[in-house]
Formats: C-alpha cells, sequence, structure tokens
C-alpha cells in the first residue's frame, strides 16, 4: 500500500488480518518507526554504507523551478513507488483545504473524468495505485499522491508501466476535471462531505481520538493543536471557488518533492516527471514552510483533562514538550531515547509498566521531532490513573538520572538501528523517510542516520529525559453509573 | 534436502523441504536484500477448540490458541525471547488466527542467532500457573480495549448472524469470561497436540543459505514424525444464516455496516486458491473502484472511500463480505444484491473482467516484495496443499463465466446477513 500513513484513514484492512489477534508489541514495531528518528539530523560528515554494503544509488536534483527529485535505484524490487508531494503550512486557514484538495482531484482529470474511467486507467496499468495523501508534519502539510505499481519486467509484453503511472499523476494534479474553469463543484462538495465524515470519525478509535484532545489542548494557540484534517467547520467553507485558488496558489507557489523507489534508471525517472509536471505554472517563490517549536507556559504546572464516553477501558495520553538542549542532541540521540524509554519492547514502559507491574494492555512512547515533543499513550483500568501516570513519571526521571543500563542502551541502540536498515528494503518506508529528511532539509541519509545511532552515550539519553517536562494529561474514562 | 525451484513467471526462487521430523522448511530467496525474515507457523488457531491428545478428548475454552501464543515468549529463567530478539535489533512479533499461530522477526543481523531463539522458544513450553494467572489480566484488557472498536463489533457481528459453530463466532482472543478458564494445563494440552514439527511450517525470506536454515530446524526441532493432530470440527455448516440482521450502538461518528454470505467450504489445495481468486474478481467486478455501482454509490454519496469488500478462506468456513461508513445501509445492501442478480443473470462483460485480472496480476506481483505477505502466504499454502508461487498461473485460469456463477450461487439475498453499528441516539 502506498504510504500507509499518509492515507486519511486507514486503508482497507489487509486480507487475512481482520481476524489475526496481533500480539500487542505490535505497536510499539510501529512506534519506533525510523521516521521517528530523522529529523534535525545536522550531521553531513558521514558517508558510505554501514559495514561496506553496497548502498542504492540515489538521485537527488532539483528538476523544475522548485521541484525536487528523489530517486532510490534499487533492483531488488519487484515494485515501483512513487509519491508527489506539496509541502504547505498547516494553518487553521489550510488545514481543511489542504486534506480535501488530493480527494477532490483523484475524482477525475480532463481525459478520465471520473472515478470509473480513471480507476479502467489503472487496471490497464496492471492494477497501479495512485491513492490521495494527506500527512501532517510537524506544521507542516504534505498532501499529494502516492502510487505503487508493479515493474514491467514480469508483464506480458514487458510493459511500461512507470511511463503510464508518472503521466497519470502529472494529470491528476495539472489537469483536473474541471466546470467553468473551476474544481468540479459536484466533487468538491462530496469531498467535502467525506471530509466531514472523516472527522466525525475521529472519535471511533479511542486511542486515536484520546492523543487527538491531548494535541488539541496542549498546544492550544499554536498550528499543532489542529488535526490532519482540520476542523469540521472550517471544512464545511469549503467550495469550488475558495480551493480552486487555493489549488492554484499551491501549484504555482509550494515546493514540490517527487520520491520513486524501485529498478528503474533514476535519469528515465527525471525525464518522465519533467514532461508530465511541464504545464506547472512555476511562478511563485516555493518559500519551504516550517514548524514553530515554541515551549508554552514554562511556568505553569501539569494540567489535567477528563472525558467520559461508553468505553470499557481507559485511555491516558501523557504530553511532554522537550527543552531545546533536547532537541539540540539531534535525531539519533532522540531516536535511541525514544526507544529505550517506551518505543520498543526493551523499553521502560514496556518492561517496567506493562510486562513487569500488568498495569495496562498497551503503553508506549512516541516522539515527534518536527515539534519537539513527547507523548505517551496507555490503555488502563478506570482506576488506575494514579499508579500508571506516578509510574511513568518515575521511570522518566530515572532516566533523567542517569540511571540508564547497558543492556538497555545497547538494546534501544540496534533497535533503531535494525529498524532503519530494514526499512531500506522498503520503498514505502523508504518514501517516509526521505521526506521527513527533505522537509527538514537534512544531509545525512538514512543508513548514515543509523550509524549515528551507535554512537550515542547514555549521557545523551539522560540529557533528553531531563529536558521532557510534563505539560498535558488527558483520561478517557467511562461514565459514572448512576447508584 | 532441500529442493531448489524457478518461478520465472515471477522471478522468484524457492528452495523447499522437509526435516526428518517432519517439519515445511521453505527458503525464499531474496537476493540483494539485506534484512531477512523469518516466520515459524503452527497448523492451529482460535477455531481448533476440540481435539484428540493421545486418545484423550481435549475441549479447549475460546481463547486457548492466543493465550498459548502470549505465553510461549517467556523462556525459563525469567527471560523473555521478544526482549532478547528486541535487544539485538530484530522486529519481532506474532498473531493468532482462526486457523493459524506464527512466530516471526525481521532483522538485518544475528539473523541466525534469531533463528535458533525461535526454533527454541516455540518448541519449548514453560507454562506455570503464576504466569498463566498474570497473563489474564492483560489478555482480558486486550478483549476490553477491542471491545471499544467499532469495526471489531461490525465484524463479529456478521460472524454471528452468519455461523452456527461457536469456535467460529467468537474473537479470536475469546471472551474475558471463557479465558477465566484457561489453565497452565490447557495451555500444555494444546501445545503438546499441535506444536509438533509435522504440524509446523519454517519459512525464510531474504538473501540466506537454505541448507544453513535446513540443518537448523534439523537440529533445533527434532523428534520422529508423528501422526497430524487430530482436530475435530463441528457439523458442517449450512448455506444459510443463523439470523439476518443485528444492530449495536456505539460511539461512532457515523453508522458502518459490514454484510455478507457464507460460502463454499470444504475445498482444499489448488481447488481453494482457485476458488478464492475467483471470489475476489467476482467481488471487484461488483463493486469495486472499477465497477459502475461503486461509481453510482460513491457520487451519489452514499458510501465514501472506506466501502470495500473482503473474502476469507480458513479452517472449515469461507465468507464473502462488504461494507464501510453509510447512512444508509440497508439500502447499500439491497443495490449490491440487486446488481449482483443483474451480472449473474447477464453476465461480466468480458473487456472488463480482463482488465480486473490484469489488475489482480500486477497486485499479486506487488505482493512478492512484501516479506510478510510471502512467508504467511508459502506457510498458509503448506497446510493447505498448494503452491503460493503458482498464484499467478492459477489467476490466468479464471473466467469470466466463473465470477458470474459465483455471484448466482452466493450473493442471494437468502443467503445473507448485515451486521450495523449505529450512531447512539
Amino acid at each position: 500500500m502506498p504510504a500507509p500513513e499518509g492515507d486519511r484513514r486507514e486503508p482497507e484492512v489487509k486480507r487475512h488480518q481482520r481476524r489475526r489477534r496481533i500480539h500487542p508489541f505490535f505497536t510499539f514495531c510501529r512506534c519506533i518507526s525510523p521516521k521517528d528518528v530523522l529529523q534535525y539530523i545536522k550531521c553531513d560528515h558521514m558517508a558510505g554504507g554501514k559495514r561496506g554494503e553496497a548502498l542504492d544509488t540515489v538521485y537527488e536534483e532539483e528538476i523544475m523551478r522548485g521541484v525536487r527529485l528523489t530517486a532510490v535505484r534499487a533492483d531488488r524490487f519487484k515494485t515501483g513507488c512513487l509519491s508527489l508531494t506539496l509541502l504547505a503550512p498547516h494553518t487553521k486557514k489550510t488545514a481543511a483545504m489542504n486534506a480535501a484538495l488530493p480527494y477532490v482531484l483523484r475524482r477525475g482529470t480532463a481525459r478520465f473524468p471520473d472515478m470509473e474511467s480513471l480507476a479502467g486507467e489503472l487496471d490497464a496499468l496492471y492494477g497501479a495505485r495512485i491513492e490521495p495523501a494527506i500527512r501532517k508534519k510537524g506544521e507542516v502539510a504534505a498532501l499529494g499522491f502516492c502510487a505503487d505499481f508493479p515493474d514491467g519486467a514480469y508483464l506480458p509484453g514487458r510493459t511500461d508501466v512507470l511511463s503510464g503511472v508518472v503521466s497519470l499523476m502529472g494529470e491528476l494534479l495539472l489537469a483536473p476535471a474541471t466546470r467553468g474553469g473551476r474544481l468540479r463543484g459536484d466533487y468538491v462538495l462530496s469531498e467535502r462531505r467525506n471530509l466531514i465524515d472523516d472527522i466525525n470519525a475521529e472519535i471511533n478509535d479511542k486511542r486515536a481520538y484520546a492523543s487527538l484532545k491531548l494535541v488539541e489542548a496542549m498546544f492550544r494557540g499554536e498550528n499543532y493543536a489542529l488535526g490532519k484534517l482540520g476542523t469540521a467547520a472550517d471544512a464545511g467553507k469549503i467550495s469550488a471557488m475558495t480551493l480552486t485558488r487555493y489549488y492554484r496558489e499551491l501549484i504555482a507557489c509550494a515546493p514540490v518533492e517527487v520520491f520513486y523507489c524501485g529498478p528503474e534508471e533514476p535519469e528515465r525517472v527525471a525525464r518522465a516527471v519533467r514532461e508530465a509536471l511541464a504545464a506547472m505554472p512555476r511562478t511563485g517563490a516555493h518559500a519551504r514552510p516550517v514548524t514553530e517549536r515554541g515551549q508554552g507556559n514554562e511556568r505553569a504546572g501539569e494540567k489535567r483533562l477528563r472525558e467520559t464516553m461508553d468505553v470499557t477501558q481507559g485511555r491516558l495520553v501523557m504530553g511532554f514538550r522537550l527543552s531545546e538542549d533536547a532537541m539540540g542532541r539531534g535525531p539519533a540521540a532522540l531516536g535511541v531515547f525514544n526507544a529505550l524509554f517506551g518505543g520498543s519492547p526493551t523499553s521502560r514502559l514496556f518492561l517496567k509498566v506493562r510486562e513487569e507491574q500488568a498495569l495496562c494492555y498497551y503503553v508506549s512512547s512516541r516522539l515527534d521531532m518536527h515539534k519537539g515533543a513527547l507523548f505517551v499513550s496507555a490503555g488502563i483500568d478506570f482506576d488506575g490513573f494514579d499508579r500508571v501516570h506516578g509510574q511513568v513519571v518515575r521511570e522518566l526521571a530515572s532516566l533523567a538520572a542517569g540511571e540508564c543500563l547497558p543492556w538497555e542502551l545497547e538494546g534501544a541502540k540496534r533497535g533503531v538501528t535494525g529498524a532503519i536498515l530494514a526499512a531500506l528494503d522498503d520503498p514505502v518506508g523508504l518514501e517516509g523517510m526521505y521526506l521527513d529528511r527533505a522537509i527538514l532539509g537534512l544531509a545525512a541519509r538514512p543508513e548514515e542516520l543509523a550509524a549515528l545511532c551507535e554512537l550515542v552515550t547514555a549521557e545523551d539519553v539522560a540529557a533528553v529525559a531531563a529536558g521532557a517536562r510534563l505539560t498535558h494529561t488527558y483520561f478517557l474514562t467511562a461514565e459514572e453509573k448512576d447508584a | 534436502m532441500l529442493k531448489k525451484q524457478e518461478y520465472a513467471a515471477v522471478g522468484e526462487t524457492v528452495y523447499t523441504g522437509e526435516t526428518s521430523s517432519g517439519l515445511g522448511v521453505t527458503v525464499v530467496q531474496k537476493p540483494g536484500y539485506r534484512k531477512s525474515m523469518a516466520f515459524l507457523a503452527v497448523n492451529y488457531g482460535s477455531s481448533h477448540r476440540e481435539f484428540k491428545l493421545g486418545g484423550r478428548l481435549c475441549r479447549t475454552p475460546a481463547g486457548t490458541a492466543h493465550f498459548v501464543e502470549h505465553r510461549l515468549f517467556e523462556v525459563e529463567g525469567g527471560d523473555n525471547a521478544l526482549t532478547t530478539l528486541s535487544e539485538r535489533g530484530a522486529n519481532a512479533n506474532a498473531f493468532t488466527s482462526p486457523d493459524m499461530t506464527a512466530y516471526h522477526f525481521e532483522c538485518t543481523d544475528f539473523f541466525y542467532e534469531n533463528l535458533a531463539l525461535l526454533l527454541n522458544f516455540v518448541s519449548t513450553p514453560y507454562f506455570t500457573q503464576e504466569d498463566v494467572e498474570r497473563e489474564r489480566a492483560i489478555i482480558a484488557r486486550e478483549i476490553l480495549s477491542a471491545e471499544d472498536d467499532p469495526e471489531d463489533a461490525v465484524y463479529y457481528g456478521l460472524l454471528r448472524c452468519l455461523f452456527e459453530t461457536p469456535a467460529l463466532r467468537e474473537n479470536v482472543a475469546g471472551s474475558v469470561e471463557s479465558i477465566g478458564e484457561i489453565t497452565a494445563q490447557t495451555l500444555m494440552d494444546a501445545h503438546r497436540a499441535f506444536y509438533v514439527p509435522g504440524n509446523m511450517a519454517l519459512v525464510v525470506a531474504g538473501d540466506r543459505d537454505p541448507a544453513r536454515i535446513l540443518d537448523m530446524a534439523e537440529e533445533l526441532m527434532p523428534g520422529s514424525p508423528a501422526p497430524a493432530p487430530v482436530k475435530l470440527a463441528g457439523p458442517p455448516e449450512g448455506p444459510l444464516p443463523v439470523t439476518v440482521s443485528a444492530r449495536r450502538p456505539m460511539d461512532v461518528g457515523a453508522p458502518l455496516f459490514l454484510a455478507g454470505a457464507k460460502a463454499k467450504c470444504d475445498l482444499t489445495g489448488p481447488e481453494s486458491v482457485r476458488f478464492e481468486l475467483t471470489a475476489n474478481l467476482a467481488l471487484s467486478s461488483l463493486l469495486g473502484e472499477a465497477s459502475p455501482l461503486y461509481r453510482e454509490l460513491y457520487d451519489g454519496g452514499t458510501v465514501n472511500e472506506t466501502f470495500g469488500y473482503d473474502f476469507e478462506n480458513t479452517w472449515g468456513a469461507s465468507m464473502l463480505s462488504f461494507g464501510g461508513e453509510t447512512q444508509k445501509p440497508e439500502y447499500v445492501c439491497m443495490r449490491v444484491l440487486e446488481e449482483a442478480a443483474k451480472l449473474a443473470a447477464g453476465g461480466i462483460d468480458p473487456d472488463f473482467f480482463q482488465r480486473r485480472k490484469r489488475a489482480a496480476l500486477g497486485s499479486a506481483l506487488r505482493a512478492l516484495d512484501s516479506f510478510e505477505t510471502v512467508c504467511y502466504n508459502a506457510a498458509a499454502g503448506r497446510f493447505a496443499g498448494y503452491d503460493y508461487f503458482d498464484t499467478v498461473k492459477v489467476l490466468e485460469e479464471v473466467t469470466a463465466e466463473d465470477a458470474r456463477a459465483f455471484l448466482a450461487e452466493y450473493m442471494a439475498l437468502e443467503r445473507c446477513a448485515i451486521s450495523i453499528v449505529d450512531t447512539k441516539g
């Protein structure tokens, strides 16, 4: 599936998976995602592959004004992966439009004016998928399309699927279905309604909902407080006129990242992308949007929020701001710290809070390096708030006091390194890492970052832990029963 | 000795064979990859609740297979295999489904050390009553957590509409009550019955040495071939649902539904693959994104991008389903059945069907890049008696008439049931 996290909603459940009861630490494997450790790497002196292994050829070039192509050539893959991403500020004014636009564009083009004819063209390209995507990276919205498709080598007549996909993606972006010079009103209205439905459905997944509510309260007044999809009220204001105006502004001004990974020659990909985007009016400044770090009110104590709902299990989320000093330790240190604290099955939170004390079904930490924030999320009993909250605070204090054991540090380093190196064999994982790298303007490539993780010290980990300040706690619990 | 086989059509080289104790070993060569995956599967899942162990009849509570999976990571002496694998940088996990339990890891370093550990901990049970009590609390929380999930609710709602057999109606993890009956002895019985080499398969994907993998499996999972465990199934399921509809209000943003029907359940080997491919092609022709019906419902605002279909084939049961979020579940269900009747009577346009097959071919090729998909399917193929790497060949044989006949037989009103999760109030 193209960039799972890029989908506005979770993609349809993979076959054979719906009835699988996945072992709970599955969630930890996701939390240790290399994407979490890639950001803010300022080091450009690392070079070459790990232990002398050959690296894939990586081609990086600005192929048009404000359009950058990263192409990773790897002939071990039978699948090509292509993404086209526009970077825009994630603000109250733009968030809902950012989320709606890729979906409106995906409804039809001048040549394939409806979903049925588009789907027919994708069938002809051997079931290539081009999916709309919206991702929130700090206070930057990354919107566009992600595609994956089979490589021609194993298809009848060695069909050239790549050219077809690149050109169709170009059409989706630059030649949408229009009426009277505007994006089609019926498509805009229909996707506006779908977006509002999606925003209303955020309540369905209680764990994710709890995190959204925490972020909303914790970053009030900052753009980061806004959910990826914006608010239902702002979505309701979208019209064909406003969205068309915004669309024109974006294709003229937004920086564009194109990523390809697969067996094709990068030069061929570059040619195809240049052709597909030839009509793009690159007249704007292409200023890269940035995230304001911010420290919130440093004197305020911890704020506790509580909400009741008809649930069978409590959901606790704790939010921490990371100090400039903590962030200054760099992405490798931050990634290793997170793996050690709550981002892996060898972490303090997993081993002590879940396994040893059996206080919760899941507990994990996630670190957002774009914003400089740390989140702990746990599924707990309704009466377990104080015990879990207390234990999480104690574990963090213990790490800040330098009580990290050598085996813990080694395990965390190996975990992060292993995840990054494994992602090099996964085009979708690579896409995510390179997008983060591009948004933050970093020099080091993923394999170089893996090498940096091995240099992280116990002192780095203690410094990151010491720089984490708990500002907000959110608890979703059951309604009180009447006596 | 493993047998080497080249699948030119899909560009894969696969080594297959068995240890002297009967453990199936498959190594999928993936040259150029740094990562490798090892996947140790047991032909045992949540639906295998009754079995014979040395002539004794064992009836186990719902959730036993999943409970075994949770406890097996614990190694004698207080260590935990998951922790050890993670410390070495591997990404390890396990799952239980109605007909399979599997333990797997993916890593770039320490592959053979990790493989040794995997073979060891899965074949060496260590269940104490004290640990069982502790795990019970964790699993109970897992069950409760899933109860808040509307997609789980709508899915199990449909299963309970369709199936009579308790083992097919229940949650893989069991219920808080059923797991209360599980003891260390229950887990031991299940392990002794099913975790025997002849009932298991090891699949490795990566750039690794097949001979060395076979040697390790030979050494670490010894024993003599034993007869396959006897799983006792209930009476075969009839074609009709037990009840036609179920509704449940929940805290959700929009109503969602899942409708479906039982399909053939007595197929094994290549026939079961063919049937599954036929089902998927039939359903995608009927209501996939390229179908006129999808366009009608999506353009009309009746469904959104969550609308889709699925087909599942597991031990003793197969089921087709379709659904998503909508304000009008019954209407969508009726439109799907009407359209199915139309295609069943008039047939599926051959050009359209050919395009669906083309897309299915592309999708089968793409799947080969996912180690987890490859390992899962290779293991499932071994247990069900088919060769996963021949899927593309089987796909070529499926005709539009097969798909039409599928719709005619299974997408009939009287066979269908619908499960709905409503908004509150």
